[in-house]
C-alpha cells in the first residue's frame, strides 16, 4: 500500500520523508538510543560517587546484580506474568461483550472502562492501599461487624500487588481486544452456527483464533509494564514482596551505586526485550503496533 | 450488530427460523456478560469513589483513612501548600509543553511513515516499538545514566525531555494509522483543481489529520500527567503532583489531594463526554 502511494507521490521530492522524520529521529536517538548505549556503558564501570567512574569492563556488577538479586528479578516475572494472566481472564470477557452486545452504548461503555485512568496512577494506588488497609472503609467495617477476626488484612500480601497491577493496566489489555473484536464481522459467527457449531465451539473455533492478535497486543502491553512496575509492589505488597524496579530506583536515587543499578536495569531490560522480541517477531511487529495504534 | 444479523438471515427460511428461535432463548437467559461488565466496573471504580468521597472527609488528624464527617473546607482550602501548587503547576506545563513538541515531532513522523518508503523506515519503526514497550524504569534509569555521564543537571527540562521522548512514538503511530486510511483520491482531486503541494497539504491533507493529530496530542498529555516512574529519575528536586504524592504518603497525604484529583478527573469527563458529544454529532 506504501509502495503505490509512494509512486503517485514522488513528485513531492525524495528527500521530503527526511526532512520528515529528521526532528523525530534526533530526539529518539539523543534520548531514548543513547541513553540505553550509556547504561550499558555505565553497567561496565568501576568507581564511586566520590572518587568518579572510569570504564573498565568490570563484568563483575553483573555476576553481583546476579547474585544479590535473582530473587527480585524472579518474583517480577511471576507476579507480571500472573497480573497478565488476570488481566486477560477479566479483560476479555469484559472487551467481548463491550465489542457483541454493546448495541449502541459500545463507546460509552469502552469509556467507562478508561475513566478511572484519568485519575493519576499514583493516587489510584494509594487509594487502593487506603481501601484495603487493617481499619480502612471496608475491613474496619467486617472487623467492627464481627465478620472477620481483628488481625485479618489483606495488603502486604503477593495477591495485593497482582490484583494492584492488573487493576492498573486493565485497559491496556482491554483495548486491544475490544479493537479486534469490534472489526470482527459477526456474520462469521452467524454463519458457525449454520453450521450447526454451538455457542462454545463458534467461540472456540471461530472468534477466539480470530481474536488471538489482540491478545497478543495486549500481553506485550500488560507484562513489561507490570513486571518492571515498582509502585503497586510498594503501596500494596509491603516489605515482603519488593520488585526489581524497587532495586534499580533505590540502587540509583538512594545508594547512588550507578554501575550496579545500570547492570540490573541492563539485566531487565534484556530478559524482558529479548523476550519480547523473540515473541513480537513471530507476530510481526508491524501487526502488534497497528493494534496498538488503535 | 442488530443488521448483521437481519441480513445473515435473510437467505433461506430455516436458517432464520433457528437463528430467531435462537435469539429467543438467549433474551430469556440472564446476561451474565452485562452482570460482568458491570461487576468489573464497579472494581475499576472503587478507588475513584474512595477518592471523591472522602475529599470531602472532615479529619482531625494527619491520615484521611477512615470516615469522619462531612466538609466542604478541602475545597475552600484546596491550594494551603505552597509546594503542591508549584507541583502541580509544573504538571499542567510541562505536560502542555509535552503535548505541543511531541504532537509536532509525532505528526511528522507519522506523516512520514503513512506515506512514504524510505531507506531507515524499518529501523524507525523498530525504534518507535522498542520506545514504546521499553519497560519505565529502565527507560528513566537510562536517560539518568546519560545525563550523570555529562555532567547535565536533572530538574525541570530534563523532565519536559524524558515526557517528549516517551510519548512521541504514541503520537506517530495514532497519525501514521490515519494516514494510512486516508483516501489518495482527495488529494488528487484538489492537485487536479490546481492546488499547489503546500496549498494541498494546508486546504486538504491537515484537516483530514486533524482529529489524528488531537488524539495523538492528548494521549501524550495525559501519559505526561500521570508519569511518576520516569518523571522520578530525572527529577532532582523539581516535584510534580505524582512525585509529590508520592513523597507525601509517608506523613500522611492531605484532603487537598483528593480534592485537585477529583477536579482532574472531574475535567478529564466534561472532556471526553464533550469529545463523545462531537463525535456523535460529526457521524450523524
Amino acid at each position: 500500500m506504501a509502495a503505490t502511494q509512494a509512486g503517485k507521490r514522488g513528485r513531492t521530492g525524495r528527500f521530503a520523508p527526511y526532512a520528515l522524520v529528521l526532528p523525530g529521529w534526533v530526539w529518539l536517538a539523543l534520548f531514548f538510543v543513547a541513553p540505553i548505549a550509556s547504561v550499558v556503558s555505565m553497567s561496565l564501570m568501576t568507581g564511586s560517587l566520590g572518587a568518579g567512574y572510569s570504564f573498565t569492563f568490570e563484568v563483575g556488577n553483573y555476576t553481583r546484580a546476579l547474585g544479590l538479586y535473582w530473587e527480585q528479578i524472579l518474583r517480577s516475572l511471576l507476579y507480571g506474568g500472573l497480573a497478565t494472566l488476570l488481566c486477560i481472564a477479566i479483560g476479555y470477557p469484559v472487551a467481548y461483550w463491550i465489542a457483541f452486545k454493546g448495541g449502541a452504548y459500545k463507546t460509552t461503555y469502552l469509556l467507562l472502562v478508561l475513566l478511572p485512568f484519568f485519575v493519576s496512577f499514583v493516587l489510584r494506588t494509594i487509594s487502593w492501599g487506603f481501601i484495603l488497609s487493617d481499619n480502612g472503609v471496608i475491613l474496619g467495617a467486617l472487623k467492627g461487624l464481627g465478620v472477620l477476626p481483628a488481625d485479618f488484612g489483606v495488603l502486604n500480601s503477593a495477591t495485593a500487588v497482582v490484583f494492584g497491577l492488573a487493576y492498573n493496566f486493565l485497559p491496556f489489555m482491554v483495548l486491544p481486544i475490544y479493537a479486534v473484536l469490534e472489526r470482527m464481522d459477526h456474520r462469521v459467527v452467524e454463519a458457525a452456527h449454520d453450521l450447526y457449531a454451538g455457542r462454545v465451539q463458534a467461540f472456540v473455533r471461530v472468534v477466539l483464533p480470530m481474536s488471538l492478535p489482540g491478545v497478543f497486543a495486549g500481553v506485550i502491553m500488560v507484562f513489561i509494564p507490570t513486571s518492571a512496575d515498582y509502585v503497586t509492589a510498594t503501596v500494596l505488597g509491603g516489605t515482603g514482596n519488593t520488585m526489581i524496579g524497587k532495586v534499580i530506583q533505590t540502587q540509583y536515587l538512594v545508594n547512588n551505586a550507578y554501575p550496579l543499578a545500570a547492570a540490573i536495569t541492563f539485566v531487565l531490560m534484556a530478559v524482558l526485550l529479548i523476550g519480547i522480541f523473540s515473541y513480537a517477531k513471530a507476530l510481526g511487529t508491524e501487526q502488534v503496533m497497528e493494534v496498538q495504534a488503535r | 450488530m442488530t443488521t448483521a444479523t437481519e441480513t445473515g438471515r435473510t437467505p433461506g427460511g430455516a436458517a432464520a427460523e433457528r437463528s430467531a428461535r435462537r435469539r429467543g432463548g438467549e433474551r430469556r437467559r440472564p446476561d451474565w456478560g452485562k452482570y460482568f461488565t458491570w461487576a468489573v466496573l464497579c472494581w475499576l471504580f472503587a478507588p475513584i469513589v474512595f477518592m471523591v468521597v472522602f475529599s470531602f472527609n472532615d479529619i482531625k488528624g494527619r491520615h484521611n483513612v477512615t470516615w469522619e464527617g462531612f466538609t466542604l473546607r478541602w475545597y475552600s482550602d484546596a491550594f494551603a501548600y505552597p509546594d503542591l501548587n508549584v507541583a502541580l503547576l509544573n504538571t499542567i506545563t510541562i505536560a502542555v509543553l509535552t503535548m505541543l513538541i511531541a504532537g509536532f515531532l509525532g505528526t511528522l513522523l507519522g506523516l512520514a511513515l503513512g506515506r512514504y518508503r524510505f531507506f531507515g523506515q524499518s529501523a524507525t519503526n523498530l525504534v518507535m516499538f522498542s520506545a514504546i514497550s521499553a519497560p519505565e524504569v529502565v527507560l528513566g534509569a537510562s536517560l539518568l545514566s546519560m545525563f550523570l555521564t555529562m555532567n547535565i543537571a536533572v530538574g525541570y527540562w530534563t523532565i519536559l525531555i524524558a515526557h517528549v521522548m516517551f510519548s512521541v512514538s504514541f503520537v506517530a503511530i495514532t497519525v501514521r494509522a490515519r494516514v494510512l486510511t486516508m483516501d489518495p483520491s482527495v488529494e488528487e482531486a484538489a492537485r487536479d483543481l490546481g492546488a499547489t503541494p503546500l496549498a494541498t497539504f494546508r486546504l486538504v491533507t491537515l484537516p483530514l489529520l486533524v482529529p489524528a493529530i488531537t488524539s495523538g496530542g492528548l494521549i501524550a498529555f495525559a501519559l505526561s500527567v500521570d508519569d511518576y516512574i520516569i518523571t522520578s529519575f530525572v527529577s532532582g528536586s523539581t516535584q510534580t503532583f505524582p512525585l509529590w504524592i508520592w513523597g507525601a504518603t509517608r506523613v500522611g497525604i492531605p484532603p487537598q489531594v483528593n480534592v485537585m484529583g477529583t477536579l482532574i478527573f472531574g475535567i478529564g469527563v466534561l472532556l471526553a463526554a464533550g469529545n463523545m458529544v462531537l463525535a456523535r454529532r460529526r457521524s450523524r
